[in-house]
């Protein structure tokens, strides 16, 4: 499928693995800690006008509402490089949400695009089968002022997903299972292709955390096929036409995985490594300090409804202290109608506004020395969260609300909910 | 081009939250982030190093977050270059980006050892380990992307390229 959209992209009728490419891109993504390097590069590209304003986002998620004097002058300085070239899709304070949430919300990507964003889970928007993929800042400033990118088309792994998952697992457990396999350089340079008939199991929600991922295993993409939950999705937000872009029966793949969603376990990732995992039978017991349930791996409506689920009526353990983060404004809303908000409150965890806050040790849940959290974000490399004598353990929004609730990693399947 | 100068060795999976940690990603300015260079696997790097040493490592440098304040960090803090076993996708991308030569051996990786002084010639990709007297020879680049490293990185061949376009 990525072999197709980037040969289209790039003008040719196809494409082989290993060859390099100059594409077209369909979208251009920055944050408020990659855009500032972006404009200062593109300031020395002596192009004096964005290719094309609107199909650049810009969007403040990092370090909001602002960390620090630093952090409130870099969103300043995005802010200010968004008005000064008429870009419209800036989003603030207010309006904002976690990018990758965000973006697939609000209709910015169809199937069959070609998307490159400054932060390397860009990956998410594969879910909606489009070619996105994460790059660095001086590429978003080359690709702002030229409307390109260079590429080197990747071969291609797939993974047949068939079966239906037990109730507690969704596509969280389902790639933190898949990186566990293959390791977190077990698909570096290639692209990740996810079909079967197992994907009616798996929702929109569950589908951008499985694409979101796929950079833990060292991907450059992930991809899923586009069947009829894409295309509602796609409708429900969006009228533009799109191109859908199918994989050949003969196509070439360097491996091809089987997964069996009924065999798939709840799953942990254990310090320090995203393939580290264990299943839940594994981990039982561990104490922790804190939770995180939020992100752009987790941040969605489903993820907060899975929570609240185990969390309405109780009250989270003494010890730990949980951090609740919608990924937008919309979900939060969402949330707050559906009296999922006040679930999380009156189970004693404090709810924020969207940010990516602790995920990357920003700020909204930093952890001390010795500390250990669960969280349902992406990465828990040493220092991740904070400390770098902290630790911090990677999993579904089920087991960390169930973990929330005894004090330390807890199998929900055994809350009897 | 050539580089010459002692080797700090590091393992595998070094990640870009080692290399900077996130928290000191509110500046983009090049001298503030060398400052905090290899913080989060060694916290005194930056001290021990001098103007043109060499980072030696094995499989998926760089691996993790898309922040160019990674490679910028190690350009900025006085690395010459780095040699891996491999590189991680992203970080690979960037070090091109912006000049910050980057070689991929494994064989080097492998019999480099951590206080060999070493010589890299850029243009053929020829390690020298001259404690050891061992050669190697690297991967070189593909024609395009050799060419935007001999710009300095990729917004000088842009520049170039829109300077050419106008004259």
């Amino acid at each position: 499928m990525t072999q197709k959209i980037l040969a289209a992209h790039a003008g040719k009728d196809s494409v082989k693995a290993g060859q390099l490419i100059q594409a077209d891109l369909d979208l251009v993504l920055g944050n408020d800690i990659t855009a500032p390097m972006a404009i200062n590069e593109f300031a020395r590209t002596g192009v004096d006008k964005v290719f094309d304003r609107r199909k650049i986002v810009l969007v403040s998620d990092h370090f909001v509402p602002n960390r620090d004097i630093e952090a409130a002058d870099q969103c300043k300085m995005t802010r200010e490089f968004a008005r000064d070239n008429e870009i419209e899709n800036y989003f603030d304070v207010g309006e904002m949400g976690i990018e990758h949430v965000l973006i697939p919300e609000k209709g910015f990507v169809a199937p069959g695009d070609a998307v490159i964003g400054a932060d390397s889970h860009t990956c998410t928007y594969g879910a909606l089968g489009a070619f996105s993929t994460g790059i660095g800042s001086t590429d978003l400033a080359a690709a702002m002022a030229t409307g390109k990118c260079w590429f080197k088309v990747p071969s291609a792994l797939k993974f047949v997903v068939t079966g239906k998952p037990t109730r507690y697992v969704c596509g969280k457990d389902v790639i933190l299972h898949i990186i566990g396999t293959i390791g977190t350089d077990g698909a570096r340079y290639k692209s990740m292709e996810f079909t079967g008939n197992g994907l009616n199991y798996i929702s929109m929600d569950s589908r951008f955390t499985m694409a979101n991922m796929a950079i833990e295993a060292g991907g450059k993409n992930g991809i899923f096929d586009v069947d009829e939950k894409t295309r509602e999705y796609i409708k429900a937000r969006m009228n533009r036409p799109y191109t859908v872009y199918e994989a050949d029966e003969n196509a070439v793949y360097e491996n091809v995985y089987e997964i069996d969603l009924s065999t798939i376990r709840p799953t942990v990732s254990l310090p320090h490594s995203p393939d580290n995992i264990r299943t839940i039978d594994e981990v039982d017991g561990i104490p922790i300090d804190q939770v995180v349930i939020g992100s752009c791996t987790n941040g969605r409506l489903e993820d907060l409804r899975m929570a609240a689920q185990l969390l309405n009526g109780r009250k989270v353990a003494k010890n730990v202290r949980v951090i609740i983060i919608p990924g937008t404004q919309s979900i939060y809303l969402h949330a707050l109608e559906e009296g999922l908000i006040k679930t999380f409150i009156e189970a004693g965890t404090a709810v924020s506004t969207p940010t990516c806050g602790p995920c990357l040790g920003g700020h909204m849940g930093v952890l001390a020395r010795g500390e250990k959290a669960i969280a349902t974000t992406n990465r828990n490399f040493v220092g991740r969260m904070g400390h770098p004598e902290s630790e911090v353990y990677l999993a579904s929004p089920a087991v960390a609300a169930a973990s929330a609730l005894a004090g330390k990693i807890a199998n929900p399947e055994e809350l009897g909910v | 081009m050539k580089y010459k100068g002692t080797v700090f060795r590091f393992g595998d999976n070094i990640d870009t939250d080692v290399i900077i940690p996130a928290r000191y990603l509110n500046t983009s300015d090049p001298e503030k982030l060398a400052k905090h260079c290899m913080e989060g696997i060694d916290p005194g790097f930056t001290n021990k190093i001098k103007q043109g040493d060499i980072i030696v490592a094995g499989t998926n440098f760089g691996c993790g977050s898309s922040r160019e304040h990674a490679p910028v960090a190690i350009r900025e803090c006085g690395i010459s270059c780095v040699i891996a076993s491999s590189f991680a996708r992203i970080f690979y991308r960037n070090s091109i980006n912006i000049g910050l030569p980057i070689f991929e051996c494994e064989e080097a990786a492998r019999n480099i050892k951590h206080g060999d002084d070493v010589e890299v010639n850029f243009s053929s990709g020829a390690i020298h380990d001259l404690t050891t007297k061992q050669a190697f020879r690297a991967q070189p680049f593909p024609e395009f992307i050799q060419e935007i490293m001999d710009a300095g990185g990729l917004t000088n061949f842009i520049r170039n390229t829109v300077a050419k376009n106008a004259a």
